[in-house]
């Protein structure tokens, strides 16, 4: 796979770890599926949390064209693991790309296993996100454990790892490729593939050309409203 | 040096709690603070250590006090109206002079209030919280590095003065994520746990842990022994940076950068931030209450802390107050322009 092109699947779905960066990468990828869909959208499906969400920034994906399917209470600080009240609407338009922003871990992730049959109909790529920065996925034992919770309370099968490892504005390239390492021995044990490398265009910047190819770019856009 | 890791300020605390030695957590989860509770779920099996979600917050609280008399570190955690629930067992263990750690980040109040960040607690932290005489310390750390090494002394300060330490966060400080290292910083030199009910083995005589004591001379000498006890505290244990806007928390990060801007302005502003909020360093203020002209309390709350100010300063500088409540955030600006207004005002 080359750098910045996606999966040829209608369904794209993000999990993993809590705090792994699913969100910031689900509204990167969705921008960038827009390069090649006319229609583009994005469900925040995130009953974990209330704070740092897909649509947070709504606003700003709806002027690049992308829908966002989110609970009527998401950003209201009613405090209730809701999903949105459109969520059928994902399966209707056969054209439309989807990406589907899924809380962290497992008690994220089920909320999937409802959707098992159209999901798996249609077909779909579902990529895990990991920084081995964060503790409880911080080698492959524990990355494969989180990731085999979220297929099982998911009911379906994580396609691809997305290496996401960083330390915010700390993060060096030989972080990345720390995490790569790592990530690496679990997605072989796992029998899938690193799909991509994500991280501050400066941070990749360094890598290898082999790893490059992997090279996913993104551009941070949640406010997290404490970096005054 | 231990590595770098990606944590919340929540999961933060959890880790340094059982790095601390804590294998006993009894929890109720809230939002802003539910990510202490999921984390110490995964982890605490892992350690051989119990993780138990209480059927209420005061339930949790009294698991606390039972494993406290134990001679454990334990530790319950929870936001600002779960606090208020477990108030009554906060007493008792004051009551009975147990040491335990109990997290509260504050969320808006009162009632039910909303989930964002708050500092309105300040009053329940350090004035009230359960009935009767007593105190507990409580540490305001304003940074996730910071959580951590507050955390360890926490159980630290709690074993060595036998009493209920609190840390209180705020929302925003629960829920930031920031890259840390997990060094506890130095630790403090703590007594043997003589006193815990863990059994006679038939060698000694038996430990009473008792709050109940009806006759009140000997409750006024019980309760006076823990005032004193106090006062050793207040005069060790008071902590804070020195710079005159003062603040504490992630609010006290907010008027750092605010500061910044105000001395390029030509403003010289300095900050006074108390780590802890019982006991009030009163100290520090009063040292400065000669050399600056007038001082800013900034507070995400409708003014709780700037009495304590006042109180240290005894009316020889003016004190004022700028806050939001609500689940509001004061802004850098926001506060420039209050500190202007007051700078203006003096000239």
């Amino acid at each position: 796979m080359k750098s910045g092109e996606v999966v040829n699947k209608r369904i794209h779905i993000i999990v993993g770890h809590y705090g792994s960066g699913k969100t910031e990468f689900a509204i990167n990828y969705a921008i960038k599926l827009k390069e090649s869909y006319d229609k583009v959208m994005i469900a925040d499906l995130d009953i974990v949390n209330p704070y740092f969400r897909t649509n947070d920034v709504k606003d700003m994906l709806e002027k690049e064209g992308i829908s966002v399917l989110a609970s009527q209470y998401a950003g209201s600080n009613v405090d209730i693991p809701a999903l949105p009240a459109n969520i059928h609407s994902l399966f209707d338009d056969k054209n439309a790309a989807v990406v589907l922003d899924v809380g962290g871990d497992e008690d994220g992730a089920v909320v999937l296993g409802r959707f098992k049959q159209q999901i798996e109909a249609e077909g779909y790529e579902m990529l895990f996100v990991v920084n081995t920065f964060r503790p409880l996925t911080n080698d492959c034992d524990s990355i494969l454990q989180v990731l085999g919770e979220v297929e099982d309370a998911s009911r379906l099968k994580v396609t691809g790892i997305i290496n996401n490892s960083n330390l915010q504005h700390l993060t060096k390239t030989d972080d990345v490729i720390k995490g790569q390492r790592e990530i690496e021995i679990a997605a072989k044990k796992h029998g899938v593939a690193v799909s991509y490398i994500s991280g501050l265009p400066e941070v990749l910047d360094g890598l290898d050309e082999k790893a490059k190819e992997k090279a996913f770019p993104i551009k941070r856009y949640l406010d997290l409203g404490y970096e005054f | 040096m231990a590595e770098k890791v990606l944590v919340k300020g929540n999961e933060a605390l959890a880790e340094a709690a059982i790095l601390s030695g804590c294998r006993h957590y009894f929890g109720y989860p809230i939002t802003p603070q539910t990510e202490i509770a999921a984390y110490m779920a995964k982890r605490m099996p892992k350690v051989g250590g119990v993780f138990l979600q209480a059927e209420s917050e005061l339930a949790a609280a009294n698991m606390v006090f039972g494993a406290a008399g134990a001679g454990a570190r334990a530790l319950t955690s929870s936001s600002s109206p779960g606090i208020s629930l477990k108030a009554e067992a906060l007493s008792y263990i004051a009551g009975c002079d147990l040491p335990c750690v109990v997290v509260n980040i504050v969320r808006a109040g009162p009632g039910l209030g909303g989930i964002q960040p708050a500092q309105s607690d300040y009053y329940q932290a350090t004035k009230g919280h359960g009935h009767g005489d007593y105190q507990m310390i409580v540490l305001a750390p304003s940074s996730v590095q910071e959580i951590i090494h507050l955390t360890a002394d926490a159980f630290d300060l709690a074993d060595l003065y036998r009493m209920p330490v609190m840390i209180m966060g705020d929302g925003m400080l629960g829920q930031m994520m920031e890259p840390v290292e997990f060094d506890l910083g130095e630790r403090r030199k703590l007594p043997e746990k003589d006193w815990a009910t863990t059994g006679t083995d038939m060698k000694r005589k038996h430990n009473i842990i008792n709050s109940l004591i009806m006759n009140p001379d000997d409750l006024e000498a019980c309760v006076r022994a823990r005032y004193e006890r106090y006062e050793q505290i207040k005069a060790t244990e008071a902590r804070a940076e020195e710079y005159m806007i003062t603040a504490y928390g992630t609010t006290a990060r907010i008027v750092k950068n605010a500061i910044v801007e105000l001395r390029k302005k030509g403003i010289k502003v300095g900050l006074v931030r108390p780590i802890t909020l019982w006991p009030f360093p009163e100290a520090t203020y009063k040292k400065y209450a000669d050399k600056v002209s007038a001082i800013l309390s900034v507070e995400m709350s409708m003014g709780q802390m700037v009495d304590d100010v006042r109180l240290a300063v005894n009316d020889k500088v003016p004190v004022h107050f700028y806050g939001r409540t609500g689940g509001n955030i004061p802004y850098p600006d926001e506060i420039i322009k209050a500190m202007e207004e007051i700078a203006g005002g003096d000239k």
